[in-house]
Parts: C-alpha cells; structure tokens; sequence
C-alpha cells in the first residue's frame, strides 16, 4: 500500500504582489517519482524549491497553505532541518570546487560540522557514491578534486552529495537538461534505482523524460495544478484538455 | 528499461499463443474422440482466458508507446504485437466456432468417415506452430516458409466443399451435419491465414519490409 | 583592386602600431629598473644586509634596521587591516544593493583617495601626539589605513564573481548561512583575497609620506612598537637629501633592496593567483 509522504494543501507562493503558484493541492507518494511538468515560467521550479524552503532566500518571497512532510508543516519546523531531510539537486551540477570528491561527498556533514570516525565516513562516501552510480568510475581518485569529471559526472557527485544526508525526499531541478545525451541516460536508469531507498520528485520540462521515469506526474501551467494522477493514466488519456493540448505538442 | 518491458510483453504473448495453439488442438482432438466435456471447457474457460490476456497484452502495449514512444525495431515489434495479439485471439474464437460444430456432430453419426478434416487440421496447426516458432526464434526464413502452404490449406478446404456438397446432394438428410463440417473447415482456412498473418507480421518485425498481400514472396 | 590594398596597408599600420604603442608604455619601467640596478648594485654585499648604518666618515655600514622597520610596519599594517578589511569585504560582497552598503562603499572610495601624507598627518595626530612619542604603531597603523581600501575592494570583487550556485549548494545541505560564507565562499575566493593582500602590501611597503611623521627613523636597530623605527623608504628620502655621497650610495642600495622586495611580492601574487585559482 503507498503511503503519502508529502502532501501540499492549497498552497500558493510569489514574489512581493505577484503570485507564481496558485492554490496547489496534490500528495507525493513515497518512494516513487513524481514527475512536475509544464511550459515555462508555470511554477515549476518555485514549486520545489518551497518544498526545501530555498524560495525563502529571495527577496520579496511570499506563500500561503502548507506543505506537510509526514504530517508536520515543513513552515513550523527550523528551515535547516527541513533541508537536511529534503535534499535538492541543481539544474547545473554545481559540487565544492575546493573540496576533494570524498569531500564533496560528506560536505553535508563537515560543512555543519558533524564530525565522524574514518571508518564511518568511509562507508558513507562508498555507500552514497554506489547508490549515485559514480562509484566505479571515482574510486581510485577520492582526493582530487572534482573539476576533473564531467558534467554527467559531477551531477551524480551532486546526487552522491544529496543521498549521503540520508534524505526523506530528494528533489531534483531539471537535472539532466544540461547534460549530453548519455549522462541524461544513465542519470534516469539511476532514478529507477533511488526509488528504493528515497522518494524522488522530479521538474522536468521535457515530457518524454517525464513519461519514461515518473510514476505519478503533475502537470502545471501557468501556476494552476491542471491535472495529478498516475502516469499510466495521464499519459495514455488524460481527463482535462488543456493537459491532452500540453502532450499533443499544441502548447509550450 | 524499455527493453524489459518489451521482453514482459514478449512473454505474455507467448503464453497466449501457447494457449491459443492448444485450444485448437484440443477442439479437433474432442471432436475425433467425441469428448464433449473437453470441447466445452475450451468454450467455458479457455475463451474467457484469451478475452482476459488479449486485453492485458494491448493494455501493456498501449502504456509502453505512451512512457517510452519507441523507434526503428522498437516500434516495429510492439505494433506487430499488438496486431498478433488481435489474431490470437480472434484464432480462438475460431477455435470455439470449431467446439461448437464439434458439440452438434459428436452427437449424430457420422455423415462421412472422418479424413480429410483431420489432415487439414493437422497442417492447420503445423503452420500455427511454425509461425510462433518464427516469432519466438524471429527468424524470417521460416516465417515466409510458412505463407507458402497457405494454398496446401485453401485447395484441402476447396476439395472438402466438393465433397460435402456431393453428400448434400444425393442425401438432404446429411445437409445438417455436412454444414456443419463445412463450417469447421472454413474456420481451419480462417485460422490459416491468420497464421500468414502472424508470418508477415514477424517479417515486418524483423526485416522491416512488408510482404502482404503477396501472393508468395 | 586598388582599394584592397590600401585598406590591408591600413590594418597592418594600426596593428604595428598598437603593438608599438604598447611596448612604449613598458620603456618606463625597464629604464627604472636598469638605472636603479646599475646604481645600486654597488653598494650591495653581504655587510649592507646585516650591519647598522655607520656614522658619516665612517666606511661600510647597512641598512639592516631599514629591512626589519619594513617588515615591522608592514607587518602590525597587515595585522590591523586584513581582518578588517576582508570581513567589510564579505559584507559588501553579500548585500549588493541597500543604503548601508551604498554609503559604506562611497567612503571606502573616498579613503582611497586621500593623499598618503595626510593619512600621514592624521595618524600623527591620533597617534604620535598622545603616546608622546613616533612609534613603529603609528607607522603601522598610517599603512593600515591605506590598506585598508585595497583590500577591501579586491575581497568585494572577488566573492561577488562567485556564482550564486555555490551558495545554494551549500544552503541546500541544511548549512547556515554564516558557515556558508566562512567555509564555502571565502575558501572559494581565497586565491582573489590572498591576491588582493599582496598586491596591498608591495604597495604600502614603498611609502613614504606617511611614515615621515609616525615611524620617524631610527639609526639603531629597534624591535620595540613604541619606539621611532627605521624603513626603507625613509633611509631613500633622508640618505638621498644628505650631502654625503656615501650615504647617496646607500639610498640607491635601499632603493634596489625596496624594489626587489616589491617585485618578488607582485610575482609571488601572480604565481598565487594562478595556482589557487579555483575554476567554476
């Protein structure tokens, strides 16, 4: 039985007198991908980036409604500990230029400070760095730094970084849209995998990424919530004719 | 990924056509033998069976073409799925057509002894089982090997009409039972050449090329 | 056909010229060097770097104390002003926009423009006077002050190029914001900070004005802050005014020793700069 692990309630935010997203309402199941789809400028990446209280950092930002994590208002508890249990991972892979790989990968831990024994530390990095599917390709090279690997490669050094935390939901900002082809690949054959261990929620703007991976997918135009429901069903025959439109190719 | 789910697919079919195959064997086998139960369990239960995979099977397609809107071979092999899913099943409707003449003759005597239906029968489901081995095994050799004996089954079904209409004839009392046997002849040529389907079907699969409506290629 | 060759005539003579133009601007340079090298070369030897200045008459003698003032004043200078500097260099690197930053870097610009001699004056003032004394502080506190612009800028420019990314990044992991900056974007710029110091300090360490009323001079060798103190630049402006020709011999060699010292540490920021330069 799928157990909800998120759930958003008539949630709106914006910048100063501009509302981005509009009374949003739907659940995010646990450990599946949940796809968030639409057009540009829909209210995609305002959407998550207020499930990790990042929206917070720019000026003027605004919300209403709540976005509970397992039942809590993510809004009552301290913004760290919300980022600790929700990671994110970036549009452009973006890890620690002066840090090593084996750095990186722990920087959740030493950048706050959370000191560890060498052996436990060992087991993490090779544990978070198997799981991201960079394990093989790294292991003899932990203490250089990472501005050696490639973009495919540092985006799975930023999802090692994000899975080390151990993290509830792992949210991921259109992660494969600046990488070639085959990094785009191997990062959703990974996607697959991660649903075993933690529930990914997934901003794409390319629809036939979203129909391959997710298995619930939302689709947002304009900061509305058009249409919810398991991908099987969206995909194959969706109820509301603005999201059969999207999928058509009329629109975006 | 997409892979998987293709071999999934691949598997379900395999199942149906396992079933479809033996439905047909068992309806002229319950015929021959004059077992009714077996003839009615292939109207009660395997029928219902083949509703029941046909569905799932197209099902499973129709969401594969939706998450993963494959290319090239991909695309080939799951529409030709989709289409030997379709004449599976309708081969086992013709399967019960079969069961149900059976019921009617098994009860009456003989119009005739029984010879040339068994023979058609038998390369009936010769051609049915080549043209799954083709499938399974893709190999296009056999499956135009197999589109070549359609006539074998077309000119057996012509002499069968021949002779059953003779019997008509000379004796209006075989007219019943000679339909009858008509009938279970036609659905054999039906299934036939459905096989031939299957056969180009697998050919398209695996060559790309199309070769229906050739008279033999 | 006449025209096209007219106009590659016209390029070359522009692109010779520019070229030109350039090296031009470097003759300045490399006749100072050669010229202060040739006068000075004499009076270097081993005893000039270790012995005090004699009395005049008196051969030999060095410029030792000169080298450890300038390394004491550049030193409490560098001491005052790099922590300083560096966090008003966060704070203005980290809110770009607002009155307190605006008015900030309006008087920071404005600092950097008073001439040396009155940061000079005005350290005598603060200083000198009430400690009745010319002190190596009042020196170094006089080269604080105008380090202290340089610094601070070279630090603004150099967080602020950071991409915003690392930020989040580190935001992202559940970081605070104040262990963000000290762990993530200070190390990130460290190669512009580290940069911005030396080139900071191989300036202060050539002047003059401001020491003449603070430092002073001293003939002995002194290591005590709140006592007058020697320096290099003020062993070039007193040795050089005298009519003695021997100490004229050891200006010109105070001048080479204070030249070197400068190029050695403009090549080191340069060697700095490249080596921890981080790439994004």
């Amino acid at each position: 039985m799928e157990s909800e692990i998120l759930k958003i309630e008539n949630f709106s935010a914006g910048f100063g007198n501009t509302w981005i997203l509009k009374n949003i309402t739907f659940s995010v199941w646990q450990n599946k991908i949940t796809a968030i789809m639409g057009p540009s400028g829909c209210g995609k990446t305002t959407l998550i980036r207020c499930i990790n209280r990042m929206h917070e950092f720019s000026p003027g930002a605004t919300h209403s409604g709540k976005i509970l994590l397992h039942g809590q208002d993510i809004y009552s508890i301290n913004p760290i500990t919300v980022r600790r249990k929700i990671g994110m991972v970036f549009q452009r892979p973006n890890p620690f230029p002066t840090m090593s790989i084996y750095d990186n990968v722990l920087s959740g831990f030493i950048l706050n400070g959370i000191k560890m024994q060498k052996q436990e530390k060992d087991r993490i990095v090779i544990n978070s760095l198997q799981k991201a599917g960079l394990w093989e390709e790294v292991k003899d090279n932990l203490y250089r730094k990472g501005t050696f690997l490639s973009g495919g490669q540092q985006q799975r050094l930023c999802i090692a970084r994000a899975l080390a935390m151990n993290p509830d939901i792992l949210l991921l900002d259109e992660p494969t849209s600046s990488l070639d082809p085959k990094s785009t690949l191997l990062i959703e054959q990974l996607m697959e995998e991660l649903r075993q261990n933690v529930t990914v929620l997934i901003v794409t703007h390319n629809i036939a990424q979203a129909a391959r991976i997710s298995d619930y997918v939302a689709f947002l135009y304009l900061g509305d919530l058009i249409e919810y429901g398991p991908s099987k069903k969206i995909f194959t025959a969706p109820e509301n004719k603005k999201t059969e439109e999207y999928l058509t190719g009329k629109f975006g | 990924m997409i892979e998987n789910r293709l071999k999934e697919i691949k598997q379900k079919l395999i199942e149906f056509s396992l079933l479809t195959e033996k439905m047909i064997d068992d309806s002229i086998k319950g015929l021959l033998q004059k077992n009714s139960s077996m003839l009615k369990h292939i109207i009660d239960t395997d029928e219902p069976r083949t509703n029941h995979l046909e569905i799932e099977i197209e099902e499973m397609c129709i969401e594969t073409i939706a998450q993963y809107a494959p290319k090239a071979s991909y695309l080939r092999t799951i529409l030709m799925i989709l289409k030997i899913n379709n004449d599976l099943e309708r081969m086992g409707d013709h399967a019960v057509n079969i069961c149900e003449s059976a019921l009617f003759l098994i009860e009456r005597p003989d119009v005739k002894p029984l010879i040339d239906i068994p023979k058609m029968a038998e390369l009936t489901i010769q051609m049915l089982d080549d043209s799954l081995k083709a499938y399974i095994e893709q190999n296009a050799e056999i499956a135009k090997q197999v589109c070549r004996r359609d006539e074998n089954v077309d000119n057996l079904r012509n002499q069968i009409l021949r002779e059953l209409i003779t019997y008509m004839i000379s004796d209006p009392s075989t007219i019943e039972r000679s339909l009858h046997l008509l009938r279970i002849a036609q659905n054999l040529e039906r299934i036939a050449d459905l096989s031939t389907n299957v056969c180009e079907d697998v050919v398209f699969m695996v060559e790309g090329k199309v070769i229906k409506h050739h008279a033999d290629q | 056909m006449e025209k096209e060759r007219k106009r590659i005539l016209k390029e070359r003579i522009f692109s010779f010229g520019v070229v030109f133009l350039a090296f031009t601007a470097c003759i300045p340079l490399f006749l100072i060097l050669g010229f202060i090298i040739k006068k000075g070369i004499s009076a270097i030897n081993f005893e000039f770097f270790i012995h005090l200045p004699k009395p005049v008459g008196d051969e030999g003698g060095g410029i030792s104390n000169a080298i450890i003032g300038t390394f004491i004043t550049v030193g409490i200078a560098f001491f005052i002003a790099t922590p300083i500097s560096i966090m008003a260099g966060i704070f203005l690197a980290e809110n770009r926009k607002g009155i307190v930053p605006e008015i900030l870097r309006t008087c920071i610009d404005i600092l950097s423009s008073i001439p040396s001699i009155v940061i000079g004056i005005i350290a005598y003032l603060w200083i000198v006077k009430p400690m009745k004394t010319f002190s190596a502080l009042s020196g170094g506190v006089a080269l604080a002050i105008i380090m202290l612009p340089v610094v601070i800028k070279s630090t603004e420019e150099t967080l602020a190029m950071i991409p915003y990314s690392l930020r989040e990044a580190s935001f992202a992991l559940g970081v605070p914001y104040y262990r963000t900056i000290l762990k993530v974007i200070v190390p990130a710029g460290l190669s512009g900070i580290v940069t911005g110091i030396l080139i900071a300090i191989s300036r202060i360490a050539g002047e003059t004005a401001p020491l003449l009323f603070t430092a002073f001079g001293n003939p002995f060798m002194s290591l005590k802050i709140t006592k007058p103190i020697n320096s290099l630049p003020l062993v070039v402006f007193n040795y050089s005014t005298s009519p003695y020709e021997q100490w004229h011999q050891i200006a010109w060699g105070a001048a080479l020793v204070l030249l070197m010292l400068i190029l050695t540490f403009n090549l080191l920021s340069r060697i700095i700069s490249r080596k921890w330069k981080v790439k994004f």
